[in-house]
């Protein structure tokens, strides 16, 4: 056991744990953060992605060690009014069919909107293709993408 | 040309190719050192690089020095999944980069991402791009700064210890390792080198 200090949506947090213990059961199990979910285990689908400074990160493969000291956002700190872009593009397009994919899919959209304020559909397929959604929804994930970045860019 | 010119001539023709197979035999050894000619005599050093190409074309080499637009995967060189892309830095496009899934150590499991520090491919500018070149042209490649990441012949030695490129030896389950040994491998580079890094044609 060791003790690691995060920052998580904001607010500093010391966890006394096993540091190779994955960040998702952390957020999940530790912090009760359950928006993030859990698909693969393995960094092939996506589910399990938050940011880590910023970037966005697979959190089931990622040992909570690796992140010490690092500021990490989840689903539930895009924004605490639902007034993330992203959030309200996805609600104005009603992506979700099943949803359990989306808080991921969300997060790599932020991810990808905070360093491209007008990607094109194949800079979206770029940055999304690591996020899978059994339901198909992915024709309205690049429309939402689209939309949230001409909020982003309207709110300017 | 008469007859009178006869003795000279012969004279000029003989001091000509003595000058010029004394100025061969001072050039030759730099020739051979810069690796531009082969021609007898430096057996050992195309013996070495051949070694060391059977390292540089494995598939844990090659996966990454590759000119496709971005990583491949397994022993078949095949696309990686979830279409990952070099980027504009070879550390993948935005919001699915390298680091996103790749830790600084491997996965446990089967077919969990591999990891090791500084995890990314050669930058888009210079791409070291080793797939399906022979191994005279790999050779070149690899001595050419353009082509190699601005090296010296020196520089390529301490490249060949960093932490990604040992990983290739411990490259987590399920994966191939390259068909020397990482000290083997290091061994016949600067054999290579100190025996004039000379090139298969």
């Amino acid at each position: 056991m060791e003790t690691i200090r995060l920052v998580v949506n904001g607010q500093p947090r010391e966890l006394n744990i096993d540091p190779a213990t994955p960040l998702l059961w952390v957020l999940r199990e530790q912090l009760g953060l359950t928006g993030t979910k859990f698909g693969c285990g393995m960094a092939l689908c996506g589910a399990c992605t938050v940011h880590v400074d910023g970037n966005a990160v697979r959190s089931c493969v990622t040992p909570v060690k690796a992140v010490a000291g690092k500021r990490i956002t989840t689903i539930e700190g895009l924004s605490s009014d639902r007034s993330h872009p992203v959030q309200k593009a996805w609600l104005q397009v009603q992506v979700p069919q099943c949803g359990y994919c989306q808080p991921g899919q969300m997060m790599s959209a932020a991810a990808l909107l905070a360093v491209n304020a007008k990607p094109s559909d194949a800079d979206i397929d770029d940055a999304m293709a690591g996020n899978l959604c059994r339901c198909g929804t992915y024709a309205r994930i690049r429309k939402a993408i689209h939309v949230a970045a001409e909020l982003a860019r309207s709110a300017k | 040309m008469t007859r009178r010119s006869g003795p000279l001539l012969l004279l000029s023709v003989g001091a000509s190719t003595a000058i010029l197979f004394v100025g061969f035999a001072y050039l030759s050894p730099r020739v051979f050192a810069g690796g531009q000619s082969n021609a007898g005599g430096n057996e050992k050093s195309l013996q070495a690089f051949r070694a060391v190409a059977s390292v540089l074309t494995s598939p844990r080499c090659l996966n990454c020095h590759t000119s496709y637009g971005g990583p491949l995967q397994g022993d078949d060189n095949h696309p990686h999944a979830m279409n990952v892309k070099r980027g504009v830095d070879g550390k993948g496009s935005a919001a699915l980069r390298c680091l996103a899934c790749h830790q600084t150590e491997n996965g446990k499991t089967l077919h969990s991402p591999p990891g090791a520090a500084d995890w990314q491919l050669p930058s888009p500018k210079t791409p070291m791009a080793w797939k399906g070149l022979s191994t005279g042209e790999l050779c070149r490649t690899l001595k050419d700064p353009a082509k190699n990441g601005n090296r010296s012949l020196q520089d390529l030695i301490p490249h060949m210890d960093t932490s990604l490129v040992r990983w290739a030896w411990n490259p987590g389950p399920g994966r191939t390792v390259p068909p020397l040994s990482h000290d083997e491998f290091v061994g016949r580079l600067k054999e290579w080198i100190e025996t004039g890094a000379a090139c298969p044609q």
